[in-house]
């Protein structure tokens, strides 16, 4: 097999939407127009990302066009995390500091040590990937950490009333918070190969790629995600942090995320 | 003679409410000065300016002349130590608390300090949920005393205790101040303000509507803002 899907295989994979539908309706769900919505826009966005990764990977292309679709992908990332914990403060800002100190730090090391070609074959996806697995690291982040305060306020203040300085009255808290937004990557990073087999090799292998090979790829590929997580779900939570307190160690009046 | 705390033209509003209007009073120098009013007319906010919890939108506040928004707030916090509502005890054991407020502390310093509170020793290998509500807020007063405060102030201390308890955290409040640490205690509670006060300041909705000490003529008038057949 090499990856060739033809429209019939793809119409035919619709029969497990029609699945999904079922039980939507079977079980009163009320799911299926978003269903219906998340197949269709699914279907576009992959489409259109396939004709610019097409034009992108032209071998004339400037790999120019490539980093700036990578910055385009991180400013879309900030706001998409804005919009999901909109009661955060100066999330959008936070996120986009933290996204792109963890794209400079993931992706500088991966493509400026060689791991991958700085090709744009190897730049947009490999970026895609860690963008869009830190976007729940970042979000869970920063609700946590407000959450956190929130809940302990009686405690933070206690603290400051003793004299600590606001971040380290707010420490035990953070560091608890980001323990939370970090650990479900640290569990998947666990249970791969074990649990599942993740998206990046099953391509591989469904393309034609040795296994081994495929391995090699994804493992580099899982550190790569760690270690963006680890770096936007830190940031996030100190940039945070900084922002639930006034420069002269007062706790701003808080309220808890929805979720 | 300087006043403790000095509160000159305050006002402060959250979301949009006015908590305090204007407000222009002293507290003097020394003694247990108890800070009564309603529900929600303001004591605690103003208890919290004492140690920047709080900022004032508008007006002065200052502790023994000096304009507080000019002073480092963590060394005021150590100086002007603060005793909640509800004790918030730290994870950990009672050590452990007393460790956060300053962690250098020697084992006898601790000792010392859980006397002043009148609690044994033994209690610093406790933890939080081992503590009946009076002793924790014993040991919450104990944290703040490692800081070594010059001024206390304790904010409705006692609305969460029993009887007994409450008794013993006014004798330790009481005890405090003779020693020379003047403590504002914030209360609703009237049969309270008359057991404590040296001084008083009453709030109601957010004016202060008397200072003096509490032997002032005037001070069954003043008590009438707090409602209630005990006023």
């Amino acid at each position: 097999m090499k990856g060739d899907v033809t429209p019939l295989g793809l119409a035919t994979s619709l029969l497990l939407v029609a699945v999904a539908l079922l039980v939507s309706l079977g079980q009163q769900l009320r799911l299926e127009k978003q269903l219906v919505w998340a197949t269709v826009r699914a279907f576009v966005q992959l489409i259109a990302m396939g004709f610019v990764l097409a034009w992108l990977l032209e071998p004339s292309r400037s790999l120019l066009y490539s980093w700036v679709w990578v910055a385009g992908m991180v400013v879309f990332a900030a706001w998409t995390v804005h919009r999901r914990a909109p009661e955060v403060p100066g999330l959008f800002g936070i996120a986009l500091t933290a996204l792109l100190l963890a794209a400079t730090a993931t992706l500088g090391t991966i493509f400026g040590l060689g791991i991958f070609p700085a090709e744009a074959r190897a730049i947009v996806p490999l970026a895609g990937m860690m963008i869009g697995n830190s976007l729940s690291g970042t979000v869970l982040s920063a609700r946590r950490v407000t959450d956190e305060l929130a809940d302990k306020r009686n405690e933070v203040e206690a603290r400051l009333a003793l004299g600590q300085s606001s971040r380290e009255a707010a420490r035990p808290y953070v560091r608890s918070a980001m323990r939370t937004a970090l650990t479900p990557q640290i569990e998947s990073t666990k249970a791969v190969g074990l649990v599942f087999l993740p998206g990046a090799m099953t391509g591989l292998i469904l393309g034609g790629v040795n296994p081994v090979d495929a391995v090699l790829v994804q493992a580099a590929i899982m550190y790569l995600i760690l270690g963006a997580v680890a770096t936007t779900a830190v940031v996030v939570a100190l940039g945070v942090t900084r922002m639930l307190f006034t420069p002269d160690h007062r706790l701003r009046p808080l309220r808890r995320t929805v979720t | 003679m300087t006043a403790l705390f000095d509160f000159h033209g305050v006002r402060l509003a959250k979301t949009g409410t006015v908590i305090l209007h204007d407000v222009t009073a002293a507290v003097p120098e020394g003694g247990l000065t108890v800070i009564a009013g309603r529900s929600g007319a303001g004591k605690s906010t103003l208890l919290r300016l004492c140690n920047r919890l709080e900022v004032p939108d508008r007006g002065v506040v200052r502790f023994r002349g000096t304009d507080l928004a000019g002073v480092d707030p963590l060394t005021l916090r150590r100086r002007v130590g603060m005793v909640f509502q509800r004790p918030a005890l730290f994870p950990g054991t009672v050590r452990d608390n007393l460790h956060v407020a300053d962690p250098a502390a020697s084992e006898e310093a601790l000792t010392e300090v859980m006397a002043r509170v009148e609690l044994d020793g033994d209690f610093l290998d406790r933890v939080g949920d081992e503590l009946s509500g009076g002793e924790a807020q014993r040991v919450c007063l104990a944290r703040t005393l490692v800081t070594g405060p010059e001024v206390l102030l304790m904010d409705e201390p006692t609305s969460s205790l029993d009887p007994g308890a409450v008794r013993t955290l006014e004798r330790l409040a009481r005890t405090l101040t003779a020693r020379g640490v003047p403590t504002l205690w914030v209360t609703h509670d009237v049969a309270q303000l008359r057991r404590l006060a040296d001084h008083l300041l009453v709030l109601d909705a957010g004016r202060a509507v008397f200072t003096g000490p509490a032997d002032d003529p005037d001070l069954p008038t003043a008590l009438t803002h707090l409602g209630g057949e005990e006023a």
